[in-house]
């Protein structure tokens, strides 16, 4: 195991590079997550004041 | 009809020259960086010939990046940009008409000063005619990419920004080619290739930069 | 069946069939990727045997090679949207070029960090100054000068337009990447796979750099599905169709 591991005494530029590969898709992967997520949540907000000043007009 | 041009020319020159600094300013930077870098790296004559080339190229790119960002900023604002378009000429030319005189104003002084620039850098005799005819090729290139570059920011609120980081990679392929035909020069080799890519730049810059810049001044207009 | 598929087009440029369709798509997409990405990496680091030269270090390979085509098929595919964007104004794919930017860009930097990995154990250099890797790190700032444009207006649709222009500009670096191993000579090696002809490379390498190449081109379109359906409820939050589906909610509007 440790020998794949090693990669030859390569193991640290292979491993880095799969690393750098991974890390890079999930970043692109959250970058829109969180932005539909920040959207939705402002979108619920604002319905919230909505009805919540409707719900003061009638008063 | 040409007379419209060579007004538009004149007056681009007249607004220069009246401003007086800005027809100066691309000799300063150019002297600002032949006088500074030699004092920063030492005055060993073999190692400023290696770098003359790219010293010299660098001060012409940033003469031309000096007076980008006002290229069409101040007729945008004031509305001439948009008599242009009521203009018998199309857009196309007469936005060809504006770079030309911005390589009047940045390209041309850069040229004529570069033989003594070069002599002040210990280039090799031989390379100085390659120097003097990548800059007669390149600077229009830099003038058309950079108008280019000037139009498409136009109508952004922090143009002058966007306009370094979008001329920058734009400029590389210029620098690369020119430089590499006068250090070919330089070291007794055969400079024709780079400066074949160069030309080849230029005619593809010079056919297709007038319509990309009337595009994007169009659609800035809008 | 013609009339079937021009229908079918024109209800993709309606913004909300869109968002629909392409979030039903997208688990599909992400299972395609896993899938291929889970074999083709498997027998990359597994079933390959290692190269007689260059020891185990070739196994970057795999992912360096499908990100660096990626980033220029991504190019490709962005100048295609740009000009339907300039010719026809069809606002999906103004959305889709804009967005194709940033996951170009991503592409550009896996290839320039993977390639800098691989070049120390070969050349014994992190960077070289050669004509491949200069030209792959213009595109990288082409990339963000599209989207430095693009934010830069206010007008989104305008901004899209203008930086379409930008994108065909750009266009000329890329035959430079291409043909930048053949023009000159660098330390960058050539083409060892040709799609037409005989491939320099051993046959056993080829099948996990296959499964790569679709799986990175798969994951190319989840990416652009997922930040186009963003992208466009974001421009449209005023709209009701984005209350409806995106808040979730039956609110009047």
């Amino acid at each position: 195991m440790s020998e794949f591991l090693e990669m030859g005494s390569h193991g640290f530029y292979v491993w880095t590079s799969y690393a750098i590969f991974f890390a890079v898709l999930a970043w692109q992967v959250c970058q829109p997550v969180a932005r539909h997520r920040r959207l939705r949540a402002q979108l619920i907000e604002e319905q919230a004041l909505r009805k919540g000043n409707y719900e003061d007009e009638a008063r | 009809m040409m007379r419209a041009l060579v007004a538009l020319i004149g007056r681009d020159l007249k607004l220069a020259f009246r401003r007086g600094g800005e027809t100066l300013m691309p000799l300063f930077f150019l002297f600002a960086v032949i006088i500074l870098v030699p004092l920063g790296v030492g005055p060993e004559p073999n190692l400023l010939a290696s770098l003359a080339p790219g010293m010299i190229w660098i001060a012409a790119l940033l003469s031309a990046l000096l007076a980008l960002d006002g290229l069409f900023r101040s007729d945008y604002e004031d509305g001439s940009l948009e008599q242009w378009l009521l203009s018998p000429w199309p857009l196309a030319v007469l936005a060809a008409t504006r770079l030309f005189s911005h390589w009047i104003i940045t390209g041309i002084p850069v040229i004529i000063v570069s033989p003594l620039a070069a002599q002040m850098l210990y280039l090799p005799a031989e390379a100085l005619p390659v120097l003097v005819l990548s800059l007669l090729l390149g600077t229009p290139i830099l003038s058309l990419l950079g108008g280019l570059a000037a139009s498409l920011t136009l109508g952004t609120n922090r143009g002058s920004v966007m306009l370094s980081i979008l001329v920058f990679p734009l400029f590389v392929p210029v620098l690369i080619f020119a430089t590499g035909a006068v250090s070919a020069a330089a070291d007794g080799m055969d400079p024709g290739a780079d400066l074949g890519l160069l030309s080849a730049l230029l005619v593809l810059a010079l056919t297709l930069v007038p319509i990309g810049t009337a595009a994007a001044l169009r659609l800035n207009l809008e | 069946m013609w009339q079937k598929i021009k229908v079918a087009f024109h209800k993709l440029g309606s913004p909300a069939y869109f968002y629909g369709f392409s979030g039903r798509l997208l688990p599909w997409l992400w299972i395609a990727f896993g899938g291929l990405a889970a074999w083709g990496l498997y027998q990359a680091l597994f079933v390959v045997p290692p190269d007689y030269q260059q020891g185990d270090s070739y196994r970057i390979l795999f992912i360096h090679v499908p990100s660096a085509w990626q980033a220029m098929m991504t190019y490709v595919t962005m100048s295609v949207l740009a000009v339907i964007t300039l010719v026809w104004r069809i606002r999906i794919a103004e959305i889709m070029a804009m967005v194709s930017a940033p996951i170009g860009a991503a592409f550009t930097l896996i290839c320039l960090t993977t390639g800098a990995l691989w070049g120390k154990p070969t050349w014994g250099t992190y960077w070289a100054w050669d004509a491949r890797l200069t030209s792959m790190l213009v595109l990288l700032f082409i990339y963000l000068g599209i989207m430095g444009l693009y934010a830069a207006f206010e007008d989104r649709r305008k901004g899209a337009r203008v930086a379409s222009v930008l994108i065909l500009v750009g266009l000329v670096n890329i035959p430079i990447i291409h043909f930048s191993v053949e023009w000159w000579t660098t330390l960058h090696q050539g083409a060892t796979i040709r799609l037409f002809g005989e491939s320099t490379m051993d046959p056993s390498m080829i099948e996990p750099l296959i499964y790569m190449t679709i799986a990175t081109k798969v994951l190319y379109a989840a990416l652009l599905l997922m930040r186009s359906r963003t992208e466009l409820a974001d421009q449209d939050r005023r709209r009701a169709w984005v209350r409806q589906r995106v808040a979730g909610s039956t609110a009047r509007g």
